[in-house]
């Protein structure tokens, strides 16, 4: 006889079966005789686990290792233990390095985010005709590669570029500069290029998102007198909490590890105003010859990323809740 | 309930932890092996061995040789004697690996202290790179060679300095003698005679002049300088060619040399930084230079945008191309009472490496392609001759102008050395503060301090 027990959760008692409560996952037990042994599963992984081994966690621990010294690539490297960490911290350009990357994420991320929203709420509501036109074109700066993005924004910041030629045709002749030379500047004209990057990424994964949404739910929204806006943060919003956490991962980390559209744009330049993590990695591994300094750096690099995304991921995940 | 999976937090917390003690524990195994440890035992090359020049006796030989001339002329030197080498020693052959300057600049320290490494390189002359190659003992001495080869008498004093290093390292500009350089370098003034007739402005022949021209260019409504600095180091070679007319020789070799014994702060460099300054108040340069790519530079000139471009001579073939007959160089006009004075050097030497199998065909070859012959070719394919310069007939007027103003300063002149040589972070020390000095965001006394701090630091190190 079944027994019902308490939250509508069955617990059947009969017979021969040990007790069993149904609603709730069983451990699974060791099988004998029949199906595959135990390390089956492991032998499926094991290729791919050796690729990702060799090709990441290798280097991450090597990276690691060389972090605990000095060392110019050629002599016998000195131990100097947690020494390159402490540089990343007391370093005033170190520093400031990382100081440009997290100025870099609110024109990687924060703006795309704010930007991407907005269109592609317009888009959703709209019902555009022609939205996979509008689609593609919105995405297309993320199938450049970023080098030829660099070139391309080298150009148009240029004393006599197309931004300067635009400001001169509106009247605002008076704004125009070199761009990519000018000490408070340097850094967000850069941080455009980026925002013209991952606007596309953001709108793209936003909308769909968006279309996921039943459309009743704004009717409902509408007989209660919701206005647009109010449609947006109160239904919208709520229900692209997942394709916005995507969407910001992606965005933070390409904004943290950005190394070709600054080596291409300003190399760093003026002075040190623009330079990142990423490139004074390469910088002091190839061109200063302190290899255990650049190691360090990558790895506060990679804590950095890491702690972020889980941030973000942490955030996304209280909206599934 | 019981039997339920973890909840997300405590599983990834989990996982957190089991990566960190991985990681750790792969850290520490590979604590082991310290890096660099496979040179560490590298025997310093010896100054005395027999040499043989007997090429044709040791049998077949394969060298391998890693170079930069990657351009027009410089390739086609290369190629072309290199095959003569080949017929003169049949049984030598040549592997030639080229790439671009910066590629091999990324490259060739992985290269030369891996398993695979090539007998003859192109080391650039810096600190950065043949200095640490040297201390390394990466590098062989060419001394007993350069005794039986001549080369110290092939090469005027001037120019072995460029390429000498005291045998750990530590002194450049003097010492053994660790590579021979094909072509030379110098920094002069470019000029295009159209601006120069069309505002009525004779060619300077002394610095006074070049200023007085400047701003009669100015006031005529010109740009009178051209200069793209977004890469950081071509200001170095205006600020060098400010500094050689007005400091004395010796305090910039010393500086240049990352030598101990003199000093950033002196009047002289604070004239310097304050003339560049002053020539940028008074708008004798392009706007935005800090935003301005070298490319977009010259050939801004190349278009008429500035009367005087002040650089080193590989751009020549360039804007002979684009200017034609309207186009001259000259040595920077020295002030009265001095002799010519310019910062240039030697293009990159070629140096042999200390794990090279058959050091004897290295030197040979290194002796073939730097000899009298090898300076003609170099010639007629477009390049600027580091030997013999006066004695060269050059292929056209501007390559004359070339090879007048380089014999000019490394004979009774002045050659002066690249200011970025002093010390392995030099040129980003003084690339970026330029930028800053050119900008406004430092005052010449700043740009002074932020430079000497550099040079200091390394000679305490260095000695």
């Amino acid at each position: 006889m079944a027994d019902i027990g308490p939250s509508g959760t069955g617990i059947m008692t009969s017979g021969s079966r040990p007790p069993v409560a149904v609603g709730v996952p069983s451990v699974p037990r060791p099988r004998r005789g029949l199906g595959p042994p135990g390390w089956v599963p492991l032998a499926y992984l094991a290729p791919g686990f050796l690729v990702y081994a060799a090709f990441l966690l290798y280097p991450l621990g090597r990276a690691v290792h060389l972090s605990l010294f000095d060392w110019d690539g050629l002599t016998l490297a000195t131990f100097v233990g947690f020494g390159n960490y402490v540089d990343v911290v007391t370093d005033e350009k170190l520093r400031a390095a990382f100081g440009h990357a997290l100025v870099l994420i609110v024109f990687f991320a924060g703006l795309p985010t704010v930007v991407g929203l907005a269109l592609a709420a317009v888009l959703n509501r709209a019902k555009v005709r022609g939205l996979a036109f509008f689609r593609t074109v919105v995405f297309l700066p993320q199938v450049v590669a970023m080098v030829v993005v660099g070139v391309a924004w080298r150009r148009l910041y240029a004393p006599d570029g197309s931004v300067n030629d635009l400001l001169r045709a509106v009247g605002l002749g008076g704004l125009s500069r070199a761009w990519l030379g000018d000490t408070t500047l340097a850094l967000p004209a850069v941080g455009v290029a980026g925002t013209w990057v991952q606007t596309g990424l953001v709108t793209v994964l936003l909308l769909a998102g968006m279309s996921r949404v039943p459309g009743d739910l704004y009717e409902a929204a509408r007989l209660d007198g919701a206005g647009a806006v109010r449609e947006f943060f109160a239904i919208t919003l709520p229900s692209v909490r997942a394709e916005l956490a995507v969407a910001l991962t992606l965005t933070v980390i390409a904004a943290l590890k950005t190394f070709d559209l600054i080596y291409v744009t300003t190399g760093g330049g003026p002075g040190d105003r623009t330079s990142v993590p990423s490139f004074e990695v390469y910088n002091r591994a190839f061109r200063l010859g302190e290899v255990g300094s650049a190691a360090a750096v990558g790895v506060t690099l990679t804590v950095l990323i890491f702690v972020i995304n889980m941030a973000v991921a942490r955030i996304g995940e209280r909206g599934e809740r | 309930m019981a039997g339920r999976p973890q909840p997300g937090p405590v599983r990834r917390g989990r996982a957190v932890l089991v990566g960190g003690v991985l990681s750790g524990v792969l850290a520490l195994l590979l604590a082991a092996c310290t890096p660099g440890s496979q040179n560490a035992g590298a025997p310093a090359p010896g100054g005395d061995r027999a040499v043989r020049t007997d090429i044709a006796a040791l049998g077949p030989v394969t060298l391998t040789v890693w170079d930069q001339e990657v351009r027009g002329g410089q390739n086609e030197q290369m190629e072309k004697l290199n095959a003569a080498f080949h017929q003169r020693f049949p049984n030598v052959t040549i592997k030639r690996v080229s790439r671009s300057f910066d590629d091999l600049a990324t490259t060739l320290r992985l290269a030369i202290s891996g398993n695979e490494v090539p007998d003859v390189v192109q080391a650039n002359n810096s600190r950065a790179e043949m200095g640490a190659f040297v201390a390394a003992n990466q590098l062989l001495s060419l001394e007993p060679w350069a005794k039986a080869y001549d080369w110290h008498e092939r090469y005027p004093a001037s120019v072995q300095q460029y390429v000498s290093y005291s045998a750990d390292g530590k002194q450049f500009g003097q010492g053994n003698l660790y590579g021979l350089p094909q072509v030379g370098e110098v920094v002069g003034v470019y000029y295009n005679q159209a601006e120069l007739d069309r505002l009525h402005i004779a060619a300077p022949r002394t610095w006074d002049e070049f200023e007085a021209a400047l701003g009669t260019a100015k006031a005529a409504g010109a740009t009178p300088l051209e200069l793209g600095n977004l890469e950081k180091w071509p200001a170095l070679h205006v600020f060098g060619t400010v500094q050689d007319q007005l400091a004395p020789p010796d305090q910039i070799a010393t500086l240049a040399f990352g030598r101990s014994g003199s000093s950033w702060n002196t009047p002289e460099n604070l004239q310097t930084a304050q003339k560049i300054v002053d020539w940028v108040k008074a708008g004798y340069f392009n706007t935005g230079v800090n935003g301005i790519d070298d490319n977009q530079a010259w050939q801004a000139f190349a278009k008429g945008q500035a009367v005087f471009l002040i650089g080193g001579s590989w751009y020549a073939p360039d804007l002979r191309a684009a200017l034609g007959d309207k186009v001259h160089f000259m040595a920077p006009p020295p002030r009265a009472g001095r002799p010519v004075s310019a910062t240039g050097g030697t293009g990159l030497p070629f140096a042999i490496t200390s794990k090279a199998a058959q050091p004897d065909a290295a030197a040979a070859y290194l002796d073939f392609i730097t000899n009298p012959d090898a300076m003609k070719v170099l010639t007629a394919t477009g390049n600027l001759p580091v030997v013999d310069t006066a004695a060269q007939q050059p292929p056209d007027r501007i390559s004359g102008e070339l090879f007048t103003a380089f014999a000019a300063a490394s004979g009774q002149g002045k050659l002066l050395p690249y200011l970025d040589y002093a010390t392995p972070t030099m040129s980003d020390t003084i690339g970026a503060a330029l930028q800053d000095l050119l900008g406004g965001a430092k005052t010449p006394q700043q740009f002074l301090d932020t430079v000497q701090a550099d040079y200091a630091a390394f000679v305490a190190k260095n000695g």
